[in-house]
C-alpha cells in the first residue's frame, strides 16, 4: 500500500450477482498507469446501488461512487484520482453530503457494521489497522472472565437471532457449569428467507466475528469454537477459511494467545440445507454428524450441549457485537437502544422498497423511519401495504402500525417479532393469503417431522391455504386456521413449529378482509392466486409484435399482423410470461368476474 | 451395484476423504459433503463404501442424506440451475422465473431434462434479496433476473454445451464455486 489512493470494490454475494467482479476486473485492467491501490472490500450496505466503487485516500476520506459499471468505474476513478477531486455528480455518498441517497447511509448507527465494506475480508493487518484484536487483547490482559460478562450484562445484549435471550445469562450459565472441556459455537445457519445480515457481515468482516466468540470462550473457559454455516453461503465460508488461517498464522488463535495461557481452536461446519438446524439443540446434533432434530430443553447446552458438554451457542451478530461492547464498555453500547432492547441492530431491507439493503439503526427506531427516511419509501409508485419481520416466524405488519418502535417486547405485542432481521417491505401487488401461503410451505416443508402438531398440522394448515388461493376456501376455514395455529403452537417442541403459524395468524388479524374475498366472492384483490384471475390483451395497446405468444409455453395466444393478440382463456396457464415479454403494458390482469371456471 | 463388486472399488476418491476427515470429531456429514462435491451426488454404493472403511452404519449415513436437502441422491445434469424462491424473491416474482426456467430447460424444478443438460432446483433464500429475483447458474449468481435473461443464459449454456461438450462446467453441481 504505497499510493495515496485505495480504491474498494464491494464483492459481497450481491455485489458479484450485480456483475461487481467485472468491475473489479476492469479496475485491475485498467488502473495500471494510475497512482491508486486496488482493494477487496466486502459489503458496504447499499444493495440497492451496486456495484459500488469506493475511492479512500491517505487522509482517510471516503467517497463512494455507485450503479457503476466496468467502463464508468474506470472512468470515474481516473477522473478522480488524477484530478484529486471527488466526481460530485456521480458521488453516492460522502462525508456532509446531503442527498436523498446519501439519507441511506446518514440515518444509519453503524456500530457493528462499521467495518462492513471499509476492511479487506481476506486481509487480518486491515482488520488490526481498524483496532482490530484490541478487545481480546484487552480481556485476556486486564480483565477476568468474570469481568468480561459483567461488561456484557451492562450493555444489556440480547441474542441477536431473533430469541433475544439475554446474552451475558447464557454465558454466566455456561461458565458455572463444571468441567473443563466446553464449546462456543456460532450459530450462522442464517434460513430465514429474506435474511441476509449473517452472510454480510461474515463475508465482510469475518475476524469480527471470530473476536466475539474468542471473548465468549475466554469468558467460559473454552478452547474450541465451531461455525455452523449454511452451505448457500459459499462465499462467507470460503472468507472465513481464510480469516481462520491468518488468525492462526498470527498467533490470534493456536496456543498461548497473545502471550497469555489461553488457548482456542476454530473449526468450520457446513449445514446442508435443513433450516430446523437453526434451533441450537437440532444445530448441535448436526455438528454431531446426525439427523438435525431438536431435543427437549433442559438440560440447556451450557449444561449439556456439543458432545454432551457445556457449550455457549450464539448468532454472528450477537458475537460480531461483544468486540465493541468489551473494548468500549458495556455502558457505551447500552447508551443506544430502548430501556429493555439495547444497543443496534443490523437489517436486511427488502422486497418493494426503493434502497434496499443491510442496514443498522438503533432499536427503539419506528418502522416508518427505516422504510421512509432510511429506504426511501416504496420502489416506484407503490404503496406502502405490509411490513414482514422475522420470516418464517415473524409476522405481517400493516401500514398503520408502522410507527411501532422496534424492540424485541413492542413487535411481540402487536403479534409479530423481531427474528433475525429480515425486513419484508410489501406494497398492495402483494397477496396477503399468498404470502401466508409462502411461507406455511416453507415451514411445513422444513419441519423436520419430530412433532406431530407441527409435521401434520402445518400440512394441514397449508392445505386450507391453498384451497383458499384456488377459490375453494369454505365458510368456517378461517377458524379453522386459527384453532390448529394455537394447537401447533402449544405443541412442538422448538421455535420452528411454536412461531409457524405466525404469518398465518398476522395476516388474519390484520388482512381478514382479504381472506374473506378469497373465500366468499372467490376474488384475489391483489391478483395474485392463479386460480382466482385471469389474463387478457388491451387490443389498444396492443401492437401485435407476437412477443407474448413467442413466450407462450402452452400457446394459448393467437393473433395475426396487424390484428390485436388473444389469450384462450381456456388453455391458458395464467404463468405471467406474456406479461413480462410484453413492451407496451397490453397484457392486463383481473379478477373476479373475469374467470371462466 | 452390490457390495461384492465393490471390491474392486469404483470410487477411489472416497478411500482419500474418508483418510482425510477422519481426523476431525464425528465427520460422517463433513465426508459426505465431501462425497458430494466430488462426485455431485451421494449413491447408494457410495455409502456402503463409506461403511466399509468407517465402520458407520449405512442406515445412519442414509438417514442422514435423506434428511438433509443439499444432498442429491442422483447424478445431476451437466448444468445446475438454482431458482430462489426466498420471500423477497416470491415477492419479485420467481414463479414466473421458474416457469421460465422450465419452459427454456425442459426439465421441471426438481429434476434434470431429459437430454441431461440442465438440472433445475427451487431454493430456499440465497441471501440476495436485493436483487431478487436471484438464480445461480453453475455457482455463477445472477440477480434482477427476466424471463428474457433466462432465454438468453439457457441457450448460451446450451451452445457451449454443443461446443465444447460441456469440459467448461464439469464443475457443476460441485462445491459452488464463486469467483474472487
Amino acid at each position: 500500500m504505497s499510493n495515496q489512493y485505495t480504491v474498494t470494490v464491494g464483492l459481497g454475494s450481491c455485489g458479484i450477482a450485480a456483475g461487481a467482479q467485472k468491475v473489479y476486473d476492469a479496475l485491475q485492467n485498467g488502473l495500471q498507469d494510475v497512482a491508486a491501490d486496488l482493494a477487496v472490500g466486502g459489503c458496504m450496505g447499499m444493495c440497492f446501488a451496486e456495484p459500488l466503487v469506493e475511492v479512500a485516500s491517505a487522509d482517510g476520506a471516503r467517497i463512494i461512487y455507485g450503479y457503476v459499471d466496468p467502463e464508468k468505474a474506470v472512468e470515474l476513478v481516473k477522473k478522480h484520482v488524477e484530478s484529486g477531486q471527488a466526481v460530485t455528480e456521480s458521488v453516492l455518498w460522502m462525508k456532509g453530503i446531503e442527498s436523498a441517497d446519501a439519507n441511506y447511509y446518514n440515518k444509519q448507527q453503524r456500530l457493528l457494521l462499521k467495518n462492513c465494506g471499509v476492511v479487506d475480508p481476506n486481509s487480518i493487518d486491515s482488520y488490526i489497522s481498524m483496532g482490530g484484536y484490541k478487545a481480546i487483547e484487552k480481556a485476556l490482559k486486564t480483565m477476568t472472565p468474570e469481568e468480561v460478562i459483567k461488561e456484557v450484562e451492562i450493555s444489556g445484549l440480547r441474542g441477536r437471532g431473533g430469541g433475544g435471550f439475554p446474552t451475558a445469562i447464557k454465558w454466566g450459565l455456561a461458565r458455572k457449569s463444571p468441567g473443563t472441556e466446553k464449546y462456543v459455537i456460532c450459530n450462522a445457519d442464517e434460513g430465514d428467507p429474506g435474511a441476509f445480515m449473517d452472510r454480510s457481515v461474515l463475508e465482510s468482516d469475518p475476524h469480527r466475528v471470530m473476536e466475539g466468540m474468542m471473548l465468549a470462550a475466554y469468558a467460559m473457559g473454552a478452547s474450541e469454537g465451531y461455525f455452523y454455516v449454511r452451505a448457500e453461503y459459499p462465499l462467507a465460508i470460503k472468507r472465513l477459511r481464510i480469516a481462520i488461517a491468518e488468525a492462526n498464522a498470527k498467533g490470534f488463535l493456536g496456543k498461548n494467545i497473545l502471550g497469555t495461557d489461553f488457548n482456542f481452536q476454530l473449526f468450520i461446519r457446513e449445514g446442508a440445507g435443513a433450516f430446523v438446524c437453526g434451533e441450537e439443540t437440532a444445530l448441535i446434533m448436526s455438528i454431531e454428524g446426525k439427523r438435525g432434530m431438536p431435543r427437549t430443553r433442559p438440560p440447556f447446552p451450557a449444561v449439556k450441549g456439543l458432545w454432551g458438554k457445556p457449550s455457549n451457542i450464539n448468532n454472528v451478530e450477537t458475537y460480531a457485537n461483544v468486540p465493541y461492547i468489551v473494548y468500549e464498555g458495556g455502558a457505551a453500547f447500552a447508551k443506544y437502544g430502548t430501556e429493555s432492547s439495547k444497543g443496534t441492530k443490523v437489517f436486511a431491507l427488502a422486497g418493494k422498497i426503493a434502497r434496499g439493503g443491510l442496514i443498522e439503526v438503533p432499536m427503539g427506531i419506528t418502522l416508518n423511519q427505516v422504510v421512509f427516511d432510511i429506504g426511501g419509501g416504496l420502489k416506484g409508485d407503490g404503496k406502502l401495504k405490509a411490513v414482514q419481520t422475522g420470516g418464517p416466524s415473524g409476522g405481517c405488519i400493516p401500514a398503520e402500525l408502522c410507527d411501532t418502535p422496534i424492540d424485541y417486547d413492542s413487535l411481540k405485542k402487536i403479534g409479530a417479532i423481531m427474528g433475525s432481521g429480515g425486513l419484508l417491505i410489501m406494497d398492495e401487488s402483494a397477496c396477503m393469503v399468498d404470502v401466508a401461503k409462502f411461507f406455511l410451505t416453507f415451514t411445513q416443508d422444513e419441519s423436520c417431522g419430530k412433532c406431530t402438531f407441527c409435521r401434520v398440522g402445518t400440512k394441514k394448515m397449508l392445505q386450507i391455504l391453498v384451497r383458499i388461493t384456488e377459490g375453494k376456501g369454505r365458510e368456517g376455514d378461517i377458524e379453522l386456521l386459527q384453532d390448529l395455529a394455537t394447537k401447533i403452537v402449544q405443541g412442538s417442541l422448538c421455535g420452528l413449529g411454536q412461531s409457524a403459524p405466525n404469518p398465518v395468524l398476522t395476516t388474519i388479524k390484520y388482512f381478514r378482509h382479504e381472506y374473506e374475498a378469497h373465500i366468499k366472492d372467490k376474488i384475489c384483490p391483489a391478483k395474485k392466486c392463479k386460480a382466482l384471475i385471469s389474463y387478457e390483451i388491451d387490443a389498444e395497446k396492443c401492437k401485435s409484435c407476437s412477443k407474448c405468444a413467442k413466450g407462450c409455453p402452452v400457446k394459448a395466444i393467437t393473433g395475426a399482423k396487424k390484428e390485436p393478440y388473444v389469450i384462450d382463456k381456456e388453455s391458458c396457464i395464467r404463468c405471467g410470461l406474456c406479461q413480462s415479454a410484453c413492451k407496451f403494458d397490453a397484457v392486463m390482469v383481473t379478477t373476479g368476474n373475469g374467470r371462466g371456471e | 451395484m452390490s457390495l461384492r463388486e465393490n471390491e474392486n472399488n469404483s470410487f477411489p476418491e472416497i478411500d482419500e476423504i474418508v483418510k482425510k476427515l477422519s481426523a476431525n470429531k464425528t465427520p460422517s456429514m463433513m465426508i459426505l459433503q465431501a462425497i458430494q462435491s466430488t462426485y455431485g451426488y451421494v449413491a447408494p454404493e457410495m455409502l456402503e463404501r463409506v461403511t466399509e472403511l468407517t465402520g458407520l452404519p449405512s442406515s445412519t449415513l442414509y438417514s442422514i442424506v435423506t434428511f438433509y436437502a443439499q444432498f442429491r441422491l442422483e447424478p445431476i445434469g451437466e448444468n445446475l440451475i438454482q431458482v430462489c424462491h426466498g420471500t423477497a424473491c416470491h415477492l419479485a416474482g420467481a414463479e414466473r422465473i421458474t416457469n421460465a426456467m422450465e419452459m427454456e430447460t425442459g426439465a421441471e424444478a426438481g429434476s434434470t431434462s431429459a437430454d441431461r443438460k440442465f438440472t433445475v432446483d427451487k431454493v430456499a433464500c440465497l441471501g440476495c434479496c436485493s436483487m431478487g429475483p436471484v438464480i445461480t447458474v453453475n455457482g455463477e449468481t445472477y440477480g434482477n433476473v427476466t424471463p428474457d435473461l433466462v432465454q438468453k443464459i439457457v441457450k448460451q449454456k446450451r451452445e457451449c454445451c454443443e461446443i465444447n461438450g460441456c469440459k467448461d462446467h464439469d464443475s457443476a453441481g460441485k462445491e459452488a464455486t464463486v469467483s474472487e
